[in-house]
């Protein structure tokens, strides 16, 4: 593909990674206990699986860590900071960004805007130059769209680059969701079930591309995923979540022979991957 | 003659942000400009206070559909930024002595200034609830404007409900008696609004408001500023609203509260639905079918009792009544036919001439 006669090679940096730690985080809402002081960390660079039943607080846990919820106990601490206490708005600063497990993308914007837009606290030029446009508004534009096109580039979506969000097929959606995480260039990236709802050949695309984008652009990993043979095949880690307490914690290959794991949640169909 | 080409290849992507790539989308906005430069010349006085009604409303249109159709924080409280526009101008040049323009670029910032202080609800407060809230911002605006000193006018020595205002005047025109005048004034005005506002949205801003619409936990989690960026949205709305608030009043001679009720904020409203929300072309669609709607049908009505069809003192007693209901069957009309305004028409006009006559 051209590109600009004048567009410079785009050096993506390597994006700032921490260590993740959850304190003995617990969530209540009204007498319902979504998580009992669960305690995880997660290191930089790795792929950490929260898998579990339906209504085990997966979710619960990473709207705890995005600071979407707070929990009334516990603390969780990324570069030095307790995310209980953040704004979600902060998050993207520290180089925290997620997707969602209902996609939810701005539905009639294009897939670039969509994209441009996770570049947003990239931006700091102000709603005066905005209004002028032509000088630096429109260098800035340019600036972050050359990253944009790398991602654009990474998750093969150049095809549908400028066609509206909302008429496109969901498989394609959820890619173009982990894009505009990814446009955010975040040292951790949350994803909430990246490959519900889709057939074989378009998980296998997903998990190469997270496959990628953790080894590629270095980015630590966290997701949520329903699929196990998925799960054991490209996490480093897996936690088990059971009626919002932590249940295991460790290499797939452990928690696959943990008992209380085989009783809590895999079950039957752990039985029958075992032959 | 009116496809458009094809394929369009971009070499840079600064061609490829462009607003009119195409040489056909180019000849036709100089056809607009050519229309909106020969109308002074050819048109009678009649029909160019009619263009200035237009380029007044489509200022305040505009406003309105960055809040309401780009930001989707509704807002019933057009009337009342419009009067803070409007009498803020008005007192600036009465009480301050303060000259015509400068008053207006005054006014406009009072009123972004209003405009973020209302929007402070939106922090808590969505959608139809927030359009509740914006309905308190157009009570107290309107009770202020009946019960505060200084904005009852002196009229000959009797107190009014009217504000008399300073004639304004530049290079020799006086802008409330010359409608030519204030019709090149008020053209650059707008064609300077519309620059500013779509530029607004090709830029980070822009998308930021949008992305509060479409999604805004979403918007959030990417770090967007919720809080700040609705109030940002409120203020430049009022802006603009302010700013045509403020043209209002300067080209009449005088103001009052009648005409700033909410009766006003939902016929803006309705000027962005039909045009189409969240666009700005939709907006100054909208604001020509409005202003023109009413005018058209008194025309309707004039032709009708000349030709003795109708008795005049009938129609004379229907026509706002007429008026009215026309009103309100249009807005029925457009929703069920093209939910997405008279934008949506003109692209599908558009687009099925571009492949015309070989639809398939």
């Amino acid at each position: 593909m051209t590109l600009s006669r004048f567009a410079r090679p785009y050096e993506v940096n390597q994006p700032e990674r921490h260590r993740l730690e959850v304190q003995n985080v617990s969530l209540s809402f009204g007498g319902v206990n979504a998580l009992t002081s669960v305690s995880l960390t997660c290191e930089p660079g790795e792929i950490l699986a929260i898998i579990g039943p339906n209504g085990a607080g997966k979710t619960s846990l990473l709207n705890c860590i995005c600071s979407l919820y707070r929990p009334q106990r516990g603390r969780i601490v990324y570069h030095d900071r307790n995310l209980v206490t953040t704004s979600p708005h902060q998050l993207p600063k520290l180089g925290i960004a997620r997707t969602f497990q209902n996609i939810e993308l701005f539905s009639h914007m294009t897939v670039l805007d969509n994209l441009m837009l996770g570049r947003h606290i990239h931006m700091k030029k102000n709603i005066f130059t905005s209004m002028l446009y032509w000088g630096p508004g429109q260098r800035e534009e340019i600036h972050h769209r050359e990253f944009v096109e790398q991602v654009i580039d990474l998750l093969e979506i150049q095809h549908i680059r400028k066609q509206q969000v909302g008429s496109l097929a969901y498989g394609l959606q959820k890619r173009v969701e982990l894009g505009r995480a990814l446009a955010m260039n975040p040292g951790l990236l949350l994803l909430d079930e990246p490959m519900a709802g889709m057939n074989v050949e378009e998980k296998e695309d997903m998990a190469r591309f997270i496959l990628d984008i953790n080894e590629e652009w270095g980015v630590t990993i966290i997701l949520i995923e329903h699929d196990m043979g998925v799960v054991m095949d490209i996490s480093d880690r897996v936690a088990v979540l059971d009626f919002g307490r932590l249940i295991a914690l460790g290499t797939p290959h452990e928690v696959r022979a943990n008992p209380q794991v085989i009783q809590a949640y895999l079950g039957q169909e752990h039985a029958l991957m075992q032959e | 003659m009116t496809a458009t080409q094809c394929g369009v290849f971009h070499e840079s992507y600064g061609s490829d942000l462009q607003l009119r790539p195409t040489t056909m989308q180019r000849i036709r906005i100089v056809l607009v400009l050519a229309v909106v430069v020969i109308l002074p010349l050819v048109a009678n006085n009649y029909l160019i206070r009619i263009s200035n009604s237009i380029i007044i409303a489509a200022i305040g249109a505009i406003g309105l559909n960055i809040l309401v159709g780009y930001t989707g924080q509704i807002s019933l409280g057009q009337g009342a930024f419009l009067a803070v526009g409007a009498y803020s101008s008005a007192l600036l040049t009465t009480y301050y002595d303060i000259p015509w323009p400068i008053a207006v670029v005054l006014a406009s910032f009072i009123t972004a200034g209003i405009g973020m202080m209302f929007g402070i609800p939106s922090l808590r407060l969505k959608g139809l609830y927030l359009a509740v809230a914006t309905l308190a911002a157009q009570q107290i605006v309107q009770w202020v404007l009946n019960n505060w000193d200084p904005i009852d006018g002196l009229q000959d020595g009797r107190a009014t409900n009217a504000l008399r205002i300073p004639d304004p005047k530049i290079f020799g025109y006086q802008l409330n008696q010359d409608e030519k005048a204030f019709y090149v004034f008020g053209v650059l005005i707008l064609i300077a609004v519309v620059i500013v506002t779509v530029n607004l949205f090709r830029t980070h801003v822009g998308r930021a408001f949008i992305a509060i619409r479409d999604q805004d936990i979403a918007a959030e989690v990417m770090g967007v500023n919720i809080f700040r960026y609705k109030l940002l949205a409120f203020a430049t709305s009022s802006f603009f609203v302010g700013l045509a608030g403020a043209l209002l009043a300067q080209h009449s001679t005088a103001i009052s509260w009648e005409r700033f009720t909410i009766e006003i904020s939902i016929q803006y409203l309705a000027m962005i639905i039909i045009g189409g929300l969240g666009t700005i072309s939709g907006s100054i669609y909208g604001a020509i079918f409005i202003t023109v709607l009413p005018e058209l049908l008194r025309e309707m009505g004039d032709f009708l009792t000349k030709s003795e069809v109708l008795n005049a003192d009938d129609f004379r007693l229907y026509l706002p009544f007429i008026q009215r209901g026309a009103f309100g069957v249009a807005i029925v009309i457009t929703l069920i036919l093209e939910p997405e305004g008279i934008v949506k028409m003109w692209r599908d006009i558009k687009n099925y001439f571009r492949l015309w006559p070989f639809s398939y």
